[in-house]
């Protein structure tokens, strides 16, 4: 599975970076997409949505299902990933590159892994 | 616990990624992922291994007789070498299984059934036997390939005499060579392509799988999985017992009148369907025309009244939109009109369209 340095890892599988200016932004796991298959829809949220820590912000389906993603952070989402509404399949392509949204006032977060520990978990999951 | 077929290992060797269906293990898709995979077969060639479909042989004086009665359909005029189509039903008239009847010759037809009513179907049709009959599952004992798409017969050639191939579509040549193992093929499918099915024993059920992937190779067949299975016979309208067909949804509601031969002079469920005449609701294609993708399970409104329920749902990578099929009263199914789909809370726009969604040119 592909791994970035540069983010940090929710036991459900989405990644955080931050992008300075107390913004964050969110996407999922390379590991997630390999489990989804071909992505072929997201429903994507709206911009100035809240979303809350540990709960289902919008959900991706692949062929064959539907899955939640969940957000790792409590905020408010200030930018939307458009590109992904017409080509989803970006999120399969390079997860770590198709964010899904970004997020400023962020409140409260979860624990977080790093790569190593993201890792260990995913694997023992699969 | 699952069962494995005889090509378990080698789809783990293909890295197939391997999930229960049907009481059996399978591959949903290998590497290659759904989408390519039904694209393989629409445009190339994919093969299925199918070895977890059910095969039950019934023989002997009154074998027809017993088939008959069992089945919706008419089997009285049928030469050796040919396939049909049947409901079997319930004695209320719902449908116990849909399955193919393959008929050797005289007092002896090999009947196909769904994987997960195997047992459910061998133990109805003994219960019901009468006359000189033997009944056999051998299921066990078969493996089964399907080979699927434009290039199909092409790859045949390559590993047996085309000569001794089935032409015309729900035929079959009952004993021949593939590559060198001797095999039932048939000119049937699940795909909506052209295509083969072809049975073996089962102790060569993994040769015959790995040797039509070497011969097609060349010609970009791959191995497909379980995923492209369904997205193609969808696509392709083909209904799948435990969606558009079960123990409460009777032939004409599924829109397989046409394997109901109400002339016969009887058969098991004949008196309930001649009772409930003209069928109240009926299965229809959806296009889904607004942002999303309807699964099974989903409610069908015109306004905000409720008209049916879909059976079976996805979105299709060669027609690159997402349908469903569903359960409509008769009067909101004609072509053309336009309903909404609940989704996970969310109603989704959606049209009546005419079947197939997707016929092969």
């Amino acid at each position: 599975m592909e791994l970035r340095d540069n983010v940090k890892y929710a036991k459900t599988h989405e990644w955080v970076k931050e992008l300075g200016d107390g913004v964050v932004e969110i996407g999922i796991t390379d590991f997630a997409q390999d489990a989804l298959g071909d992505i072929v829809f997201i429903n994507l949220p709206e911009v100035d949505d809240e979303v809350v820590m540990e709960t289902p912000f919008c959900d991706v389906e692949s062929v064959k299902a539907v899955s939640d993603v969940y957000s790792p952070v409590t905020g408010v989402i200030c930018q939307v990933n458009e590109e992904l509404a017409d080509n989803p399949a970006l999120i399969n392509e390079s997860a770590f590159d198709a964010w899904i949204i970004r997020v400023k006032d962020v409140k409260e977060h979860e624990d977080f892994l790093n790569a190593e520990e993201y890792e260990t978990f995913a694997n023992e999951e699969a | 616990m699952e069962l494995k077929t005889p090509i378990y290992d080698y789809h783990v060797e293909l890295g197939g990624k391997i999930v229960p269906f049907g009481g059996f293990l399978l591959p949903v898709q290998y590497k290659t992922g759904v989408i390519a995979e039904h694209k393989a077969v629409r445009e190339k060639a994919g093969l299925f291994d199918v070895s977890h479909m059910g095969e039950i042989l019934i023989t002997g004086r009154d074998a027809l007789a017993n088939v008959n009665m069992l089945l919706t359909n008419d089997f009285t005029v049928m030469e050796d070498g040919r396939c049909r189509y049947s409901p079997m039903c319930n004695e209320e008239g719902g449908i116990v299984d849909d399955l193919i009847v393959y008929k050797i010759k005289d007092e002896c037809y090999l009947i196909i059934v769904n994987a997960s009513n195997t047992d459910k179907d061998f133990a109805w049709m003994t219960a019901h036997a009468f006359g000189d009959v033997k009944m056999e599952n051998i299921s066990e004992q078969a493996a089964q390939a399907a080979l699927q798409g434009p290039l199909a017969r092409e790859i045949m050639t390559r590993v047996c005499r085309a000569e001794e191939l089935p032409e015309k579509y729900y035929t079959f040549t009952r004993e021949m060579e593939v590559g060198g193992i001797p095999c039932l093929v048939s000119r049937t499918g699940y795909t909506g392509e052209a295509g083969y099915e072809i049975y073996c024993a089962a102790e060569r059920g993994e040769e015959l799988f790995r040797l039509l992937l070497e011969a097609g190779k060349d010609l970009g067949l791959i191995p497909c999985g379980l995923g492209a299975r369904d997205t193609l016979r969808l696509e392709a309208a083909m209904p799948l017992y435990g969606h558009e067909m079960s123990d409460e949804i009777t032939p004409a509601e599924a829109d397989l009148g046409f394997a109901v031969k109400m002339n016969k002079a009887d058969f098991i469920g004949k008196k309930a369907l001649e009772e409930k005449g003209p069928a109240a609701r009926k299965r229809v294609g959806l296009r889904i025309t607004g942002r999303g993708i309807a699964r099974e399970h989903c409610d069908v409104y015109i306004e905000d009244r409720k008209v049916g329920e879909t059976t079976s749902g996805t979105f299709c990578p060669h027609l690159n939109h997402a349908v469903a099929m569903a359960l409509l009263e008769t009067s909101s199914a004609s072509v053309g009109t336009s309903v909404s789909v609940d989704v996970r809370g969310r109603r989704i726009e959606a049209e009546v369209v005419s079947l197939p969604f997707y016929k092969r040119a």
